[in-house]
């Protein structure tokens, strides 16, 4: 065969071969990369929000692009800058990042583990996405994190509160802004003890998958470590909408705490089931029946109406909070959206921020060096007070919000109120610590 | 013994929305021999005629606060609802707190003329068609109609309370001489006491009624019953009205016990499918009994007693009685000879 002498054979062959690299994702093509996934070649570079925008969760998933979106903004230049101009790292100068235009695609993570991987990998091998960013479960966060890793791009967790996402399925390209289960408990525990005492019973009813585990063991041991005795855990499944059958058994138990290891649809109802009930009207042992919640969020309080004033919980971050960081995002968000950010939308925010942050001062998208960059970062002027990325586990630390059900709210977005701002120094843990044991880090992956 | 109580009042409860929503499904399947897989849906729009009634009696003129300030620091807004303008205070929120009881009146219109339009509008063009073309295109509605509901009322749960006076729970420990605290929610026997009404009126309907009886007599022999020259096809379409109203009804109840989601008719859905599979398909009496039936029997499978001993068995109890009474019979608890048998 010579090349000036085609046969139908060769040009067979040479077409099977084109195709099958035209077929590749983009990452692995030689045009697509300059020696990591889908380096940016052109004068825009492109980030990937997958966030749910159908199920349950759709309206958290909606607040987490508004924050994404605006975020994007304030990169280019646009609006009045939010939370770029108190950011402790003066590396962002509203030009894009590294001077290129910052572009974004969104994807739909349905709450679903399979159909958020795939939405991740259409962005990131259709789309050219560099990093993913979002998320509101920690089922769908772990999945995503390992198409990232495997993928050679950086992934910026969402709401995830399992402590196994940056514990035993930690991966390197991987770091989560928001606090954890035992961060909650570590908050949640000294604040239980002023308000409820320390000879107390507790029942926990708990959603039977990753978070709900991990949360009810990290509740348990802070409050026993206190003095409380654990009654009963119940496991209830994530697919119940009617939580009377698991609330009933409560009313006998001996118990004078109920916590609701529940989020999203699981929490509304069982809290709501809880209130019907009149657990909260009850007195056991001598003392009045309270209830705990130990993960909210603003709009899940706004499901369960009236039903959980008075109820305690614990939160990443509030729009209440008065540093000059979140004054000037629930400014810049209020304006634009005409509504209060959420904890979620925050996280998405502020990520989306220390992601472009790390590439400049990196010097390069490569996500090895946006790694390095952000591992063992500190900084602030991002809301609650000083922030440390760890570099062993890629976890945040910061402070930790107590919030309780307010009793008399305004409006709407007045349904929970801030309680205490617990240290960071109180929610910091080793990184060998048991409930995080299991799984490697590893080291970072910069595709192709 | 109370714990036993406790879950057979559950059940009663759980037993309550199986049994209202299998009613409706069966009235359509015994009368139109359609397979409704919107069934659910209908539960959901009863729910949010809840919602709706109370955003109505809520609308409300706004003035701005000389003291409070909103999370932007710009002047609050004082909201005071139009109803409470109108007839002043305590007859405004009275009838605000009443907005799920007075939804009724808003529901019973609204699903007979939703029932009535999914009927001529699509259902009808498929009464012909193999029970798989009627699940599909059934099941493509109640999607449709969630993402409707979703998109005027979005994603999250509303909170739409009882009135004030069922809130909390009665004690019947004192009153069965028990030494423990027996609370029940006053709502949830609330529901169960309307359940109850609504299931007696639709057989009285149809036991004690001419139309009733035209319908009954349709069921068993439709040729014959137009060979008398009676509409019968008119009056099947009434009754899916009916039918779309009693699962809206359940909806409209059901908003105070969970905050109604769009998603919600879904999670009743399959439950009450296989409710009137057990109960018989076409039989009203069967699809009663077994909602009763298997909401105790979820409910008594959910206590830590027998979990402790069967782990998970709450999750699948419904499943294994209904494969048992399938295996011994194959028509279900009630079911006629020659329904779904070719």
């Amino acid at each position: 065969m010579s090349f000036s002498n085609p046969t139908r054979r060769g040009l067979i062959k040479t077409g099977a071969v084109a195709s099958a690299g035209l077929a590749l994702p983009t990452y692995l093509r030689a045009d697509g990369h300059s020696g990591f996934t889908n380096a940016p070649t052109g004068s825009t570079v492109t980030l990937g929000f997958n966030v749910p925008q159908t199920g349950p969760y759709a309206e958290e998933g909606l607040d987490e692009l508004r924050a994404q979106e605006l975020a994007v903004q304030h990169l280019n230049g646009e609006g009045d800058g939010g939370m770029m101009n108190t950011f402790s790292s003066k590396a962002l100068k509203g030009n894009g990042i590294l001077g290129k235009k910052v572009e974004f695609v969104t994807g739909d993570t349905q709450t679903k583990s399979d159909a958020a991987r795939a939405s991740a990998k259409a962005m990131i091998e259709k789309d050219g996405a560099v990093m993913i960013n979002g998320g509101s479960s920690s089922g769908v966060a772990v999945a995503v994190q390992g198409l990232c890793q495997e993928a050679g791009v950086i992934f910026m967790a969402g709401l995830t509160h399992s402590n196994d996402t940056t514990g035993k399925d930690k991966k390197a390209n991987g770091f989560r802004h928001f606090f954890n289960g035992y961060m909650s408990a570590a908050a949640l525990a000294p604040v239980l003890k002023n308000a409820y005492g320390s000879d107390r019973k507790a029942y926990h009813l708990t959603a039977d998958y990753t978070w709900g585990w991990t949360q009810q063991e990290s509740i348990a041991a802070a409050t026993e470590a206190m003095g409380w005795e654990t009654v009963n855990n119940v496991l209830t499944p994530l697919a119940s909408t009617d939580f009377s059958s698991y609330i009933a058994p409560v009313l006998n138990s001996g118990a004078d705490v109920l916590v609701l290891n529940h989020y999203g649809g699981n929490m509304v109802n069982s809290l709501t089931n809880a209130v019907q009930f009149g657990l909260l009207d009850k007195e056991v042992n001598g003392k009045k029946f309270e209830i705990v919640v130990p993960l909210y969020s603003e709009l899940m309080a706004a499901g369960a109406g009236a039903n959980v004033q008075g109820v305690i919980g614990s939160m990443n971050w509030n729009w209440q909070l008065q540093d000059e960081g979140s004054k000037a995002f629930v400014k810049s968000f209020g304006e634009k959206y005409g509504r209060p950010p959420s904890n979620s939308a925050h996280t998405c925010y502020v990520q989306t921020l220390l992601y472009a942050d790390a590439v400049e001062r990196a010097g390069t998208f490569n996500p090895c060096g946006v790694v390095e960059a952000l591992e063992d970062f500190e900084f602030d002027g991002l809301g609650n007070g000083p922030v440390l990325y760890r570099g062993d586990d890629h976890q945040c630390f910061k402070d930790v919000l107590v919030m309780k059900g307010k009793e008399n709210p305004t409006n709407e977005y007045d349904t929970l109120e801030i309680v205490e701002v617990t240290p960071r120094a109180q929610v910091e843990y080793a990184p060998d610590h048991p409930m995080f044991a299991g799984g490697e880090l590893g080291s970072c992956n910069p595709g192709a | 013994m109370d714990a036993i109580i406790l879950q057979f009042l559950n059940g009663l409860d759980k037993g309550s929305a199986y049994a209202l929503i299998a009613l409706g499904l069966t009235l359509i399947f015994g009368t139109l021999g359609v397979v409704n897989f919107a069934h659910g849906a209908l539960f959901m729009i009863g729910a949010f005629c809840s919602v709706t009634v109370q955003r109505i009696l809520t609308l409300s003129s706004e003035s701005l606060s000389a003291t409070e300030k909103d999370f932007l620091g710009n002047p609050l807004k004082i909201k005071t609802p139009y109803v409470e303008n109108w007839f002043g205070p305590e007859v405004g929120a009275a009838l605000i707190d009443w907005s799920v009881p007075l939804a009724i009146v808003f529901a019973i219109p609204v699903m007979l003329l939703v029932g009535f339009i999914m009927e001529r509008g699509l259902i009808k063009h498929f009464y012909k068609r193999p029970h798989a073309d009627q699940i599909l295109v059934t099941f493509g509605l109640a999607i449709v109609l969630q993402e409707v509901i979703k998109y005027f009322y979005g994603a999250n749960p509303l909170p739409t309370p009882a009135p004030s006076v069922f809130v909390g729970s009665f004690d019947f420990g004192p009153l069965l001489g028990l030494d423990t605290s027996l609370a029940y929610p006053y709502w949830r026997l609330v529901y169960f006491a309307f359940s109850a009404a609504i299931i007696g009126a639709v057989f009285a309907f149809l036991q004690f009624t001419t139309f009733g009886m035209v319908v009954r007599a349709g069921m068993a022999d439709r040729e014959t019953v137009g060979l008398l020259g009676i509409d019968i096809d008119r009056r099947f379409t009434i009754m899916f009205g009916i039918a779309a109203a009693v699962a809206g009804l359940a909806g409209v109840m059901y908003a105070p016990i969970n905050s109604p989601n769009y998603h919600m008719g879904m999670d009743f859905l399959v439950l009450s499918f296989v409710v009137v599979v057990v109960g018989g398909m076409g039989s009203l009496p069967g699809a009663v009994l077994a909602g009763f039936m298997l909401g105790i029997l979820e409910s008594l499978a959910s206590m830590n007693e027998i979990k402790n001993i069967l782990p998970g068995i709450d999750q699948i109890i419904i499943y294994v009685v209904a494969i048992i009474i399938l295996l011994t019979r194959p028509r279900g608890l009630m079911g006629r000879k020659g329904v779904m048998e070719e």
